[in-house]
């Protein structure tokens, strides 16, 4: 069984393109002609497509309200792209392809972009000197672990994307064929094993699954950005 | 009995048995614990039902962490079988 990313496209020199790319290419286009169609046209009474588009919009602004606190708004586009991406990304196998997540370069990638912005909003909230203090906080000899402990957080955040969705594929992809072989050794015309009985994992796996994982993502995301400001709150 | 066991062979057999134990442990104590964490929220929602919401995202958040464990392992047992670094 190849669970591994495929090779769509390989230049003479070495650098191939996987489906990962393409996909991941793809999942970005939809998202971005989807927000501009929507945001056509719009009029002071929304109306169509506009009054979705601002359900979504202000279902992501209140809920980073909620978790992060009104300071940090500035965050809500981030995250709301965030979701929308890896829930997207998540369900591609709902349509048989292979989900962009399911390949460790994507989730490390987005969890890279959440550790940035963790470092950031720290320098910015203490500054240099005030983040090392602060990483030296309850004894000095603590300033090693703490640095294990923030180069940590990514590689866990991605993998436990990651992991997830592999998981599902894996678990779909082995269900696929272990029924597509009963229905053959039953000699069905038609292949009504592997048409009908998953339909349940495949509800689990691309549609409650993704939606979780999505949330848990820039769940974790928020509140790790919201640590580095609210300890900020408490010391002034 | 005329066929030997190759170093090959065994290397395989002791990958696969220690990529089920390796997710098989894993999972035993993740389960414990999000049920632990489940079971904590159940007795929350009985005790306060308007903080239903609020508790839902506290427990999937907090069984997020713990599952983190066993996804390491899930890693763990994915290489043995499928990126063997021994064979």
């Amino acid at each position: 069984m190849d669970i591994g990313p495929q090779i769509v496209i390989k230049f003479d020199n070495g650098i191939f393109i996987t489906n990962t790319v393409c996909f991941g290419i793809i999942v970005a286009v939809i998202l971005i002609v989807l927000a501009l169609w929507s945001t056509r046209r719009m009029k002071k009474v929304p109306d169509g497509k506009q009054v979705i588009a601002e359900v979504v919009v202000e279902g992501v602004y209140n809920m980073v309200k909620a978790t992060m606190g009104p300071k940090a708004i500035n965050y809500a586009p981030y995250i709301g792209t965030l979701f929308f991406f890896v829930l997207l990304s998540n369900m591609l196998g709902l349509f048989g392809q292979r989900p962009v997540t399911a390949d460790v370069n994507t989730t490390f990638a987005l969890a890279a972009i959440t550790f940035v912005l963790i470092q950031r909003q720290a320098l910015k909230s203490y500054g240099l000197i005030g983040k090392m203090k602060e990483m030296a906080q309850p004894y000095p000899f603590m300033f090693p672990l703490k640095i294990i402990e923030q180069l940590s957080f990514p590689i866990s955040l991605s993998f436990r994307l990651f992991g997830n969705i592999l998981g599902g594929v894996i678990v779909i992809e082995m269900l696929l064929g272990g029924l597509a072989t009963a229905s053959e050794a039953l000699h069905l015309p038609i292949p009504l094993l592997d048409a009908v009985i998953p339909l349940p994992a495949n509800f689990f796996f691309d549609v409650f699954e993704p939606v979780l994982q999505a949330f848990i993502f820039t769940m974790l995301t928020m509140v790790f950005i919201t640590m580095e400001i609210a300890t900020r709150d408490e010391e002034h | 009995m005329s066929s030997q066991i190759t170093p090959e062979a065994l290397i395989y057999a002791f990958s696969a048995l220690g990529a089920a134990v390796s997710i098989g442990f894993a999972a035993l104590g993740i389960g414990i614990g999000q049920g632990l964490a489940a079971s904590r929220a159940v007795e929350g929602v009985g005790r306060q039902p308007e903080a239903k919401g609020d508790l839902l995202q506290v427990m999937l958040v907090g069984q997020a962490v713990t599952e983190t464990t066993g996804i390491f392992a899930f890693i763990v047992s994915i290489v043995l079988l499928f990126a063997n670094p021994f064979a």
